[in-house]
């Protein structure tokens, strides 16, 4: 059964007088435990559809059905909760917070969620040792490696066991031998049964992937799974 | 997210940037510490002059020649003619009043004594022996004027301290011949230093029987009749005594005034109060320019930390745990600055009473609580626009930003 399902997806936007159609006339339907590359050149709309996906952002027009339920009439709180529970993030750029230790990054989930200190305690601590950063629980980021931060980012948005993981460029910052292990541990995420869908324009890291997606010019020009698709012949 | 996360969020991120929060605790501490020592400066001054009044002696009643109760305390005043004369026969009669337990005349006037080879300007106060114990005078050296008939003086002088050490210095006054005007006096005695009182600094008085004093300006009038009341209860029975014997007297004229101690204290008191309000409010300008600051700083960090409050939205935090958050961090701005400035504000209040003993100056209890309620009032208040702010940011956006 499908874990997400996107039909007629529009999104604009308006830049001064120009249109930009930043995705145009989306259909998608991607299964739970999938593991799905976007790609295609920069500006097809791969982090607009990202976004989108990651409730951060919503459609001009289609709607977004997560785990069966349509998302998109939800209300700001009700879509923060959704983001909270479901929906894990990785970042390009990591976006740790500075001032806070590896430990409190990973904890900071939890945390707005309202969980119980004690019960986070325990939790970031298992995660630490399960992405290997045991040793570095109380460092904050300016004290870690590229690899190492991107570390505690995938268990960050892994602490509240989400139902899909959207990586955006995840390893547009780190070297290919860092990347490689980054790309590795989602791998592993994904095989224990998390969705997981990177946005690359590496087609290396692309085709490692069991399904991709490429864009262009915000539509969706080729869908492998979909190897019938017109724009497959070209 | 829960309340205590909420804070210790709040309080890490203000500490992250320990610029930025300083200057804003700082704003706010000497927004706060303005008040508590100005407002300590007014009710000093309010205490200082209710303790010179309470100094003048116990349970007194002054009645004042003239019929309103404007006459202030300027001995200028002795000389300025009034619709009755007040008589040393007048104040002779209320020492039968039963409530008055002691009663002196006062006749005041400017005249030069010429002494141990000096001569000076003074003030001459025309009183009689009672006068001693109604306002509560020490002697130095000496004793008080005679008790004698009060309508013939004895040629006897009494002095200030003041006056002792500038004309006598160190060489002891009494027993010292000296010529006031075209009199010829004796010193009898010299007072222990009390300063400022009725007017006039009593260092510089000296004083003669009250005949002396009246024959000296050629006049009859008094300044003055002091009357001490046996209690403090009889004080309003004195008052009404005297206002209806001295009514007798002058033909049925109402052409006197009493006023009491209390009456006098209660008008400076209330005048001070208000001088401390008003202080306190110019003070708490600056609370709202704190205000206005921490405003400024709350706003900075929202810009600086745009990237971190699109990553909170990405985790799952709601708008309104984001504007939580950083009305916590205002909040707790306001706080810290609030408490140091009153700690600052006792330190210099401490500061101001080692620097002038005499000068009570002690922060009142209801400026101390305006002062930090209105800037953590301003605090949050100036808080609430960069949070909603923060709060309404667009997750994508902010996210952009880094
Ligand atoms: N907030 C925005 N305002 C205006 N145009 C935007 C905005 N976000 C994206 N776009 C435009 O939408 C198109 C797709 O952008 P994006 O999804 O970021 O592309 P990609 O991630 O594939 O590089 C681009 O032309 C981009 O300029
Ligand atoms: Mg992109």
């Amino acid at each position: 059964m499908s874990v997400i399902q996107l039909a007629g997806i529009e999104r604009v936007f308006h830049l001064g007088d120009s249109v930009v159609h930043a995705l145009t006339g989306l259909d998608v339907a991607i299964d739970a435990g999938e593991y799905v590359a976007i790609m295609g050149p920069s500006g097809s709309g791969k982090s607009t559809l990202l976004n989108l996906l990651g409730l951060l952002d919503r459609p001009d027009a289609g709607s977004y059905q997560l785990e069966g339920r349509d998302v998109t009439t939800l209300s700001p709180d009700e879509q923060a909760a959704v983001r909270s529970r479901r929906i894990g993030f990785v970042f390009q750029s990591f976006h740790l917070v500075p001032r806070l230790t590896a430990a409190e990054n990973v904890g900071l989930p939890m945390m707005l969620a309202g969980i119980p200190a004690a019960e986070r305690a325990q939790r970031v601590q298992q995660a630490l040792k399960d992405f290997g950063l045991d040793q570095r629980a109380d460092h904050r980021p300016d004290q870690l490696s590229g690899g190492q931060r991107q570390r505690v980012a995938i268990a960050r948005a892994t602490i509240m066991q989400p139902a899909v993981l959207l990586a955006d460029e995840p390893t547009g910052n780190l070297d290919r031998a860092t990347g490689d292990d980054v790309i590795h541990l989602l791998e592993e995420l994904n095989q224990r049964g998390m969705t997981l869908i990177i946005v690359t324009h590496d087609p290396k890291i692309g085709t490692r992937a069991k399904r991709q997606l490429l864009m262009e010019d915000g539509e969706l020009r080729h869908d492998s799974a979909r190897a019938a698709s017109p724009a497959a012949a070209t | 997210m829960r309340n205590a996360d909420v804070l210790r969020f709040a309080r890490d991120a203000a500490a992250g940037y320990p610029l930025r929060t300083s200057l804003s605790v700082l704003a706010m501490a000497i927004g706060v510490a303005a008040v508590v020592v100005l407002t300590s400066l007014g009710d000093g001054a309010r205490r200082y002059v209710v303790e010179q009044f309470s100094a003048l002696g116990s349970n007194l009643v002054i009645v004042l020649p003239g019929r309103s109760a404007t006459g202030g305390f300027s001995p200028a005043n002795a000389l300025t003619t009034t619709p009755r004369d007040l008589t040393v026969d007048d104040a002779f009669a209320l020492t039968r009043l039963p409530s008055a337990r002691r009663v002196a005349p006062l006749a005041a006037g400017n005249s030069e004594i010429n002494a141990n080879g000096r001569l000076r300007e003074v003030v001459v106060a025309g009183t009689a022996s009672t006068y001693l114990d109604i306002r509560s005078f020490k002697m130095a050296q000496g004793h008080f004027l005679p008790e004698a008939d009060w309508s013939r003086g004895a040629p006897v002088a009494v002095i200030g301290s003041k006056l002792q050490e500038e004309i006598f210095g160190n060489r002891p006054a009494v027993g010292e011949l000296i010529r006031l005007g075209d009199r010829r006096l004796r010193i009898v005695g010299v007072l222990k230093s009390v300063g400022q009182g009725l007017g006039m600094n009593t260092d510089e008085v000296i004083f003669v029987p009250v005949g002396v004093a009246q024959s000296l300006f050629n006049t009859n009038t008094l300044f003055r009749v002091l009357i001490e009341a046996r209690s403090r209860d009889e004080i309003e029975v004195v008052k009404r005594e005297v206002a209806a014997m001295l009514k007798a007297r002058h033909g049925g004229e109402e052409d006197i005034t009493v006023i009491t101690q209390d009456a006098v204290l209660a008008t400076f008191d209330k005048l001070l109060r208000a001088l401390t309000a008003a202080v306190a409010g110019i003070a708490a300008i600056s609370l709202a320019v704190a205000g206005i600051l921490v405003m400024n700083v709350m706003l900075v960090a929202v810009t600086q930390r745009t990237a971190e409050i699109g990553l909170l939205k990405a985790l799952g935090a709601r708008a309104a745990t984001i504007r939580n958050a950083f009305m916590a961090e205002a909040a707790m701005l306001s706080l810290v600055g609030a408490i140091t400035g009153y700690g600052l504000g006792l330190f210099g209040a401490f500061v101001l009473r080692q620097m002038y003993p005499v000068f009570p100056a002690y922060p009142p209890d209801w400026a101390v609580i305006a002062a930090l309620a209105t800037a953590l009032g301003t605090g949050m208040l100036f808080g609430i626009m960069p949070a909603r702010r923060a709060a309404r940011l667009d997750p994508v956006q902010a996210l952009m930003k880094h």
